[in-house]
């Protein structure tokens, strides 16, 4: 498959934006791990940001990032959202309350808790009518999604916005997963090229091959799912034309080649 | 978009196991809800809860994925010849040609919300589980791909109670570029605390069995259930089998939690399964109403019909008898639309007496015998996410 890459947004500690980021995934300036502060998206009327749980702030930050040069009209991008864990704070507050002798969940919670919350608030900040698909598929959630969006741009003409995203999960959640940073990164993606495109991405699946290594500095974040993105996020940055591992899909692995 | 074809299908809910017991209880007009007898939760609401997932674990190579949503994907798994469906297509075209595509919206939640409630234990507890095995969303697909021995490319798909809807979606997808020949899709949804105090915190439960479309409807009845579909684009030899003609997927752009009053996604959703089937509102036979019995959905789910069928479609909801099985809605009614296809039957809406004057749709009470061709069936989620499906049989 081969898809136009028009946008990337990346939010993670020591690394805010695309634009900022660049030098560190190129491996021409020093990472330096600081904690991460998820930027409020501006997309999100008032009463939306005050609801959104970190989950859906940290994608639609990523999105956000990505379509800031883009264009598009945010209404016409079809989505995708991926993601290993969603929110494993909404998890864990309303495990806390099923404590209680009489448990009372909050229903702001509630809807967070679904893993398509992300998709809700796009939707909602966007009032968009495309259609969204919120995945999951563990440690390879990212090349899930990659795979899925690229499915999608390849038959439709529209655009599709990719957004994933992991976080860590409290104690005690973080007992039976352990997750050091959070990480976002988001593709925009269509099967036509245009002015100011970043890349052309060749995917395919082949049946052996392991993942590529996170570039080195970034060490610390390769327990996050979402970061298995960081190969491709390098090639883009130093304009390599390698091609790159991002993770499994089924039992084949997904295989990215960045050219013009 | 070409057919896929329905080459094999299973499920397991309230009604029971597999799709004789299931149909039975359609034609017998027999419920599977009953009161609330779910220890975990005690408010008083009625439940479509499956019989003997407590003594069933998954054991053996597998036994890591043992929870209650895998015990229920085990026996949906384990009916109506799906195992050698699977195998037969597995022969057919290789097992990385068939993909995994599953929908769920709490996976295996269920025991770390039980080990959060056992008190001090919880940090014993919650260290001794495989998280990616059963807590974690992937654990149904890999579950199941492990048991059938499949290798092409797996998801789980999670938009809230869209989500074993939109599968066949993306099934059709991977079928279109070429990447696939066949999917085994579908999904499992299992009784928990955060679905049951969720809901009853937006105070969507009812007390009574679901009585959707009814002018005294007040809220949903939860229910469990499992179910799978295996979709191919070749038909089946020697057999009229019912195929995906088309689908159509939506967002609300409105609210986390409510429909959008008009049901404008809902609409964009069924007008895109017909186009996508190249079908006339005229030619549908029967719809399968999301239908769950809250005042809001059912309001908002007729405006969306009524603009596309005027007064003319006939449409129940089925969720009397299953419960609304969340984000194994889909499955369930599909599985329900293709044996009404199947067998000439269009089953009414259970518990339902009066249907609400302000509704404008036929809401079809009684079960009938009917030839069906054409079936819709629709399923929308929170977020706003909605996913029509038409099955029929081809040409």
């Amino acid at each position: 498959m081969r898809v136009h890459l028009h946008g990337v947004g990346v939010v993670g500690p020591g690394l805010d934006g695309w634009a900022a980021c660049r030098e560190v995934l190129a491996g021409r300036a020093p990472w330096t791990e600081a904690a991460l502060r998820v930027p409020v998206p501006g997309m999100l009327p008032a009463a939306e940001r005050r609801r959104c749980n970190a989950a859906s702030r940290i994608a639609l930050a990523a999105a956000e990032d990505a379509l800031a040069e883009s264009g598009w009209p945010l209404g016409e991008l079809a989505t995708v959202f991926a993601s290993a864990d969603g929110d494993g704070a909404v998890t864990h507050t309303l495990c806390e309350s099923f404590a209680a002798p009489e448990p009372e969940v909050s229903p702001t919670q509630f809807h967070n808790s679904v893993h398509n919350a992300p998709a809700g608030y796009w939707g909602i900040a966007t009032r968009s009518s495309r259609p969204s698909t919120s995945l999951a598929a563990d440690q390879d959630s990212f090349a899930a999604g990659l795979f899925e969006a690229a499915v999608q741009a390849t038959l439709d003409p529209g655009p599709v916005l990719l957004a994933a995203f992991d976080l860590p999960l409290p104690h005690p959640l973080s007992l039976m997963r352990q997750r050091r940073h959070a990480f976002a990164v988001a593709l925009l993606l269509a099967r036509e090229p245009r002015a100011g495109a970043i890349a052309a991405l060749q995917l395919r699946l082949e049946p052996g091959g392991a993942p590529s290594p996170l570039p080195e500095a970034l060490a610390a974040l390769a327990d996050n799912p979402a970061a298995k993105a960081l190969p491709l996020l390098a090639a883009l940055a130093a304009g390599t034309d390698d091609e790159v591992c991002v993770g499994a899909v089924g039992t084949a692995r997904l295989s990215v080649r960045c050219g013009r | 978009m070409r057919p896929l074809y329905v080459t094999g299908l299973s499920i397991a809910s309230a009604l029971g196991a597999g799709l004789e017991r299931t149909f039975d209880a359609l034609r017998g007009g027999r419920t599977g809800l009953r009161p609330n007898d779910f220890e975990p939760f005690p408010p008083p609401t009625w439940i479509g809860r499956v019989d003997g997932l407590e003594s069933a674990p998954v054991t053996g190579e597998l036994a890591r994925f043992d929870c209650r949503n895998n015990r229920l994907a085990q026996l949906a798994l384990a009916q109506d010849g799906f195992d050698d469906a699977v195998a037969r297509a597995r022969e057919r075209h290789g097992a990385a040609r068939i993909a995994v595509l599953l929908g769920t919206t709490t996976s295996g939640i269920l025991e770390t919300e039980l080990a959060y409630r056992g008190g001090g234990e919880v940090e014993a507890l919650l260290a001794a589980r495989d998280y990616a095995a059963t807590h974690g969303m992937f654990s149904l697909t890999e579950f199941v791909r492990r048991r059938l021995g499949l290798e092409g490319p797996a998801a789980t798909v999670s938009n809230a109670c869209a989500s074993s809807a939109k599968v066949f979606a993306q099934a059709e997808r991977l079928v279109d570029v070429g990447i696939c020949d066949a999917a085994v899709v579908g999904g499992v949804d299992t009784l928990c605390l955060t679905t049951l105090y969720g809901f009853r915190s937006l105070e969507l439960l009812s007390e009574a069995p679901c009585r959707p479309c009814d002018e005294r409807r007040d809220g949903i009845s939860i229910g469990e259930a499992g179910g799978f579909a295996l979709i191919e684009k070749s038909p089946p030899k020697g057999r009229d089998a019912v195929a995906l003609l088309g689908y159509g997927e939506s967002s609300d752009g409105y609210h986390m939690s409510s429909p959008h009053p008009e049901g404008a996604g809902a609409l964009l959703a069924m007008r895109d399964a017909l186009a996508r089937a190249g079908a006339q509102p005229g030619e549908v036979d029967y719809v399968n109403l999301h239908g769950t019995g809250t005042p809001a959905n059912d309001r908002a789910e007729d405006a969306a019909l009524y603009a596309l069928f005027g007064g003319a479609a006939r449409a129940s909801s089925t969720k009397g008898w299953t419960g609304h099985t969340l984000g194994a809605a889909g499955i369930v009614e599909a599985a329900i639309s293709v044996l009404c296809i199947e067998r000439g039957f269009l089953p009414g809406t259970l518990n339902t007496a009066r249907p609400d004057p302000a509704l404008r749709i036929r809401v079809v009470l009684e079960s009938e015998e009917r030839p069906l061709a054409r079936v819709l069936s629709n399923s929308f989620g929170f977020g706003g996410n909605n996913c029509s499906l038409l099955f029929g049989r081809p040409g």
